[in-house]
């Protein structure tokens, strides 16, 4: 019997049964979606409005439909509002959308390549090596103002995506890659980069005090060039990660049983951690190191809405992306005129869940 | 109800069996891990609508026979033919397409659904961008139909007994739509009625048409479900053939050592291994 005569008898078959049996994976769902857009979309309004100068949300879509090419709008507001909204707060916020959404998505990917949803971006030293490249160049004589924005972003990424690189080339000794041993070198090499990084910021004097500013990691520096210098990394690395979704359904299963359904399991690996971390590096060059929301917010969206990760990588974006511009939110709002550092809220709040986590996790013995 | 069908008919088998190859073929299979030397010089084959029983101690090469004939261990020398192709020159996917294979413990996320794991089974069959269709959802629902985890689809893993589980499994082999099935054991930690059951479910594959390798520790369950059994033994092939040339006192003896006696089954006459005391 072909292929073909196989899949006529069992569409027969299948068209006398009762149609009760529908995978969940068959129906598209587009109700978590539209709730994450629309929460993104409130979330990013709001902190449009919010700040040392209230602007109405009226007046704020106003500015923003009138900034679009080919849309002209009558707006009959200060000139000043109009620099605050579209030069100040929008930069912000979508920076700070980016980088939630980076980082959820990066948390995410690890979670599903490592089949371990304690997994989180940093692992492999990126925060680490990223740190260090800060606080070199924070220290060095070079001018602050290259690409507009100083060197620091740069040597950030060139920090965070040496230290994958390094920690993969520890760990792929043998030809294989062992997920206890890339752990494991990233743990080691992140304990040095952050040895020398304490060494930088107790020598470097008053010079060296930006350093801790991006140890914390906020937006207050965030503008249209960082973001466009950004753009292009981000992209392809969540273009590439996404292109996997499925793939990372498969290695929810252990490696041997994926290389028997036809996934070439270290390629596929490599690939995926090498985009979430280019992501994960990118987001953190953009606004320093910002934890525990590629931890937390991949976590809470599996539990919602389950396993799936042509669902699961979407979600956490766009709720990591909501969550990071509503922290951002409080951290300049709460204490204003002072700014609380962002990285200093997410540990606040992802602390706690995460210790919960582990608790639950245990009590579910998985 | 029976409306899994796989490829071949066992009237067609019979006649497709002189024209095609084999489903799989190793032979000269020789491995050496650590400095030792696992298995020397193996031969085993199987053919469409053949239930082939491996059997042997602890420690025999069973195992490693399999994962050698998986992909996942490059012998030392020997060959192995998927349905007429060398192994090495087969794309993973490709092989997957012709080989599916139940671990003995394989590993799966405790909240993962039986049909969510089933449907994993068509990944041979879809390209990296691919959505499942409407056929790979059919696929997967007639094949847990045909393992008899169709009741049970919605549950989670987790909450499956041992034998429920070793269906999902099956079923997510099955969907793979491939003619050859490797089984590592898939009946150990099982009670007795689901021992059978299980085994009942492959003979039934066998007569639609396929083709499966079976490891099994247990010599009664062997000889009465395989068309031929590979009795191993410290790396080598000590017998093949029928159950009854194969499960003897002389060969169980000797390879497991004394405190077995083999009789014939008082109804169908297959050999019955039975355990007795020592005598010191």
């Amino acid at each position: 019997m072909t292929r073909e005569s196989f899949g006529a008898s069992v569409r027969e078959a299948a068209a006398i049964l009762p149609s009760g049996t529908t995978t969940f994976l068959r129906l598209p769902t587009p109700g978590p979606a539209l709730a994450g857009v629309t929460l993104l979309v409130v979330v990013a309004l709001v902190a449009l409005t919010q700040g040392a100068a209230d602007i109405p949300p009226a007046t704020v879509v106003r500015i923003l439909l009138d900034s679009l090419p080919l849309v002209s709008v009558d707006v009959t507001v200060p000139v000043t509002q109009e620099t605050i909204v579209l030069d100040i707060r929008l930069p912000r916020v979508i920076a700070a959308g980016a980088v939630g959404a980076a980082l959820a998505l990066s948390g995410a990917s690890y979670q599903g390549v490592f089949r371990n949803p304690l997994a989180g971006p940093f692992l492999l030293g990126v925060a680490s090596g990223a740190a260090l490249g800060a606080a070199i160049a924070i220290i060095s004589p070079l001018s602050a103002d290259a690409y507009g924005f100083g060197w620091v972003p740069v040597f950030a990424f060139a920090g965070a995506l040496g230290t994958v690189v390094l920690v993969y080339l520890l760990a792929t000794g043998g030809g294989g890659v062992d997920s206890t041993t890339l752990i494991l070198a990233g743990v080691a090499l992140s304990a040095v980069f952050g040895a020398a990084t304490a060494f930088i910021l107790l020598t470097g004097g008053e010079q060296a005090r930006p350093i801790f500013s991006f140890l914390f990691g906020g937006f207050n520096t965030s503008n249209w060039e960082r973001i466009a210098w950004a753009a292009p990394y981000m992209l392809v690395g969540t273009v590439l990660v996404a292109m996997h979704a499925r793939v990372l359904n498969v290695l929810q299963l252990d490696e041997e049983q994926a290389a028997q359904l036809g996934v070439s399991v270290t390629r596929t690996k490599l690939i995926v951690l090498a985009a979430a971390s280019l992501t994960a590096a990118t987001a953190v060059a953009m606004a320093g190191v910002i934890g525990f929301v590629g931890l937390i917010v991949p976590h809470a969206v599996r539990l919602a809405f389950g396993g799936d990760h042509r669902r699961l990588l979407p979600l956490a974006a766009l709720f990591g992306a909501s969550f990071l511009i509503l922290v951002d939110l409080l951290a300049r709002t709460m204490l204003s005129p002072q700014e609380v550092p962002v990285g200093v809220l997410t540990a606040l709040l992802g602390g706690p869940f995460f210790l919960w986590l582990l608790r639950t996790r245990r009590a579910a013995a998985l | 109800m029976t409306t899994f069908t796989p490829r071949a008919a066992p009237a067609a088998a019979t006649a497709e069996a002189a024209s095609t190859p084999p489903l799989l073929a190793a032979s000269g299979i020789h491995v050496e891990l650590g400095g030792a030397t696992i298995l020397r010089d193996v031969e085993v084959a199987v053919g469409r609508g053949e239930v082939v029983g491996l059997v042997g101690p602890n420690g025999a090469g069973k195992s490693t026979l399999l994962r050698v004939v998986t992909g996942m261990l490059r012998p030392a020398a020997g060959d192995v033919a998927v349905a007429g192709d060398a192994l090495e020159a087969l794309p993973r996917r490709e092989l997957a397409r012709r080989v599916a294979v139940v671990q003995q413990l394989p590993e799966a996320p405790a909240t993962m659904r039986v049909r969510d794991l089933v449907v994993l089974g068509r990944h041979p069959h879809l390209g990296l961008l691919a959505r499942e269709s409407r056929h790979d959802f059919d696929v997967a629902d007639a094949a847990m139909r045909r393992a008899g985890c169709d009741q049970f689809a919605d549950r989670e893993l987790g909450s499956l007994s041992g034998g429920e589980r070793r269906r999902a499994f099956i079923a997510r082999a099955l969907a793979q739509e491939a003619p050859l099935l490797l089984l590592d054991e898939p009946t150990s930690n099982l009670d007795a009625h689901a021992q059978v059951e299980i085994l009942e479910l492959v003979a039934e594959l066998a007569a639609g048409g396929a083709g499966v390798l079976l490891i099994v520790h247990d010599l009664t369950l062997a000889a009465a479900y395989c068309d031929r059994v590979v009795l191993l033994d410290r790396g080598e092939v000590v017998a093949e053939g029928a159950p009854s040339e194969v499960v003897t006192s002389e060969h169980v003896q000797r390879v497991y050592g004394g405190g077995v006696t083999v009789l014939p089954h008082p109804a169908s006459g297959a050999p019955v291994v039975i355990p007795s005391r020592l005598e010191s």
